[in-house]
């Protein structure tokens, strides 16, 4: 009884230290500016104001790069969940010939560190923005183009379960019904896929919502086409950070992907989970 | 006289007798994954090999000058710098130290967590999910802030605590000293993901097989090393290759929380070096050269990986 008493008191003691960093930058984001700048050191606060969300929001232009992020994301969570489900489709309810090559080549893609392709895609982009300026550098189509492709392959690796899963005979049922090879991927295989679709939409939310190497590289000088951790570091200003604006816009920033997070829980420990964090 | 075979069943032979004319129906399917993947992978991978066999500077980006063909001259240029080797040995004592420190931690706390009380590990879990979901952009600057030299509660902590020397210490002056905070945000991100797969590997161990050890005397830490680790092992080794190919590709921590690679560039890695040298120095053959090293070595341990899951039954 005291051994397992003890064995709790460690475990709630490693929690508080885990949980500790992202108290102090709620914490700090709720603290009154003169506080913060003061060093106050409390662990809690008295006063608590919206004013940094405020100043971050208002000034910053901060919601104008929310929705930037937002609207990158949501491009690319479509983009690529269709395409992998029904590279998906191909990949497991069809017998062809260079079918186990081509998912050993999904594996491999998805290994590719596509940090080394910053070089190449950026010189890609300006190519493709002398033609198209609006998936060109500076642009967000840019942003969109690169993260739908660097989702697909996790994508597809994970619908494939999914999509292996529905029986053959509802396939059959549905060709004695009429219905043609694509009505029956578009009315009965994607509705019963849809808890693999939703948890792949959610990977691949996270990995372009997090992405700062590929936003800093293409979005040079338009300011205005900014995303979240671009801007977010734009605060950092030599000597004299304001620490208020970055830990209220860091809330701002991580409160949409702990909300996923908890939503696919169930889904991470298994290995591929670990794909997104790069 | 054949009997007529059931009706479901011929609509079956049928079905699958139009299934294998239709050759070209799983290629319509995946056209438009691989033409994404095509055009935005596999082109600038063959582009990266390429442009490192160049000498592509700002010049030639501009057009001020032709493009030359320099065979191996980048890579030569590479080997004979002596920062190149000082950026590779960082990248690979600063790797293997998160992977450790990752593995330890997140080992520690899943053996810790199957002796907890149900809400005790609640509320572990739920910390390392927020520690989980953090990006690494928000983490980084939280981290920054925590070991901020005047305003952070390290500093303050340590001050009060009445240890001398720590008001106003900067935490990334000095090479190892910046490099052990980015690693302690790197640990900290990371071993939920280790914590979480072990501890479900454990529970997957059937309770009998520790009792039977138990029963033939086998201590706590006997159990621990002869028993459990050779049944974790498949897992093991997937978190450990995974974190290897995280902690290996590391960008984002150690350019925002140094700076960009640190004072005078002591805290570069491979992948801040192929990017300062191309973005920042315009030397962009070069850069890609240093990028085909990395892609090369992450492609060697990927391979391992792909035998590790083999090996845990993932079925291709």
């Amino acid at each position: 009884m005291l051994r397992r008493l003890r064995t709790d008191a460690a475990g709630l003691a490693v929690a508080l230290v885990v949980a500790f960093p992202l108290y102090w930058m709620l914490l700090s984001a709720l603290k009154p500016r003169a506080d913060l700048e003061a060093g106050d050191p409390a662990p809690f606060t008295l006063t608590p104001t919206l004013e940094s969300f405020r100043r971050v929001l208002l000034v910053e232009d901060f919601g104008r790069y929310l929705l930037n992020s937002l609207g990158v994301a949501a491009a690319v969570v479509v983009l690529s969940t269709l395409c992998a489900f029904l590279a998906a489709v191909a990949l497991t309810r069809y017998r062809f010939r260079s079918r186990a090559t081509l998912l050993v080549m999904v594996l491999v893609a998805q290994m590719v560190p596509v940090e080394a392709l910053t070089i190449p895609l950026f010189f890609l982009m300006r190519g493709i923005g002398q033609s198209v300026p609006q998936l060109g550098l500076n642009h967000l189509g840019s942003l969109v183009l690169v993260h739908t492709a660097f989702a697909i392959p996790l994508a597809i690796w994970m619908l494939r379960g999914f999509v292996a899963a529905v029986p053959r005979e509802l396939e059959e049922a549905a060709w004695l019904d009429g219905a043609g090879s694509f009505t029956f991927v578009r009315r009965v295989l994607f509705p019963l896929t849809a808890p693999g679709v939703v948890a792949t939409s959610i990977f691949a939310f996270i990995m372009t919502w997090n992405d700062f190497l590929f936003a800093t590289t293409f979005i040079i000088s338009a300011q205005e086409n900014q995303t979240l951790p671009v801007a977010l570091l734009s605060f950092f200003r030599p000597d004299e950070n304001d620490w208020g604006a970055i830990m209220a816009g860091s809330v701002l920033m991580t409160l949409p992907v702990l909300v996923f997070f908890l939503f696919v829980q169930r889904r991470l420990a298994s290995g591929l989970g670990g794909a997104v964090k790069g | 006289m054949a009997t007529p075979a059931p009706p479901l069943r011929a609509a079956g032979r049928a079905f699958a007798r139009l299934r294998r004319g239709g050759r070209l129906e799983p290629w319509a399917y995946l056209v438009p994954a691989l033409a994404v993947l095509g055009a935005l992978l596999v082109y600038p991978l063959y582009q990266l090999v390429l442009v490192s066999f160049y000498d592509y500077r700002q010049p030639q980006v501009t057009g001020a000058q032709p493009l030359r063909f320099s065979g191996w001259e980048n890579y030569r240029t590479l080997l004979g710098d002596p920062q190149f080797w000082e950026v590779l040995g960082n990248t690979v004592v600063f790797a293997g130290a998160c992977v450790t420190g990752t593995i330890a931690v997140g080992g520690c706390l899943a053996v810790l967590a199957t002796r907890l009380s149900a809400w005790v590990r609640t509320l572990l879990f739920l910390a390392a999910l927020g520690a989980w979901a953090t990006p690494a952009v928000t983490g980084s600057a939280v981290w920054l802030f925590l070991f901020d030299p005047s305003l952070g509660p390290v500093n303050q902590a340590l001050a009060a605590l009445g240890l001398t020397g720590f008001e106003g210490h900067s935490w990334t002056y000095t090479k190892w000293s910046a490099f052990g905070l980015v690693l302690s945000q790197v640990v900290w991100c990371s071993f939920p993901f280790v914590m979480v797969t072990l501890y479900a590997g454990i529970r997957s161990i059937p309770g009998e097989v520790i009792e039977a050890a138990r029963l033939d005397g086998a201590s706590t830490a006997r159990v621990a090393l002869s028993v459990m680790l050779p049944m974790l092992r498949p897992a093991m080794a997937v978190v450990t290759v995974q974190s290897i190919i995280w902690d290996f590709k590391i960008f984002t921590q150690i350019y925002i929380m140094t700076g960009g690679g640190g004072i005078a560039g002591q805290n570069l890695v491979l992948n801040v070096y192929a990017y300062q040298q191309a973005f920042a120095s315009g030397q962009y053959g070069l850069g890609s050269a240093i990028g085909v090293v990395t892609t090369a070595l992450l492609l060697m341990i990927s391979l391992v990986y792909l035998r590790a899951l083999r090996r845990q039954g993932e079925v291709l």
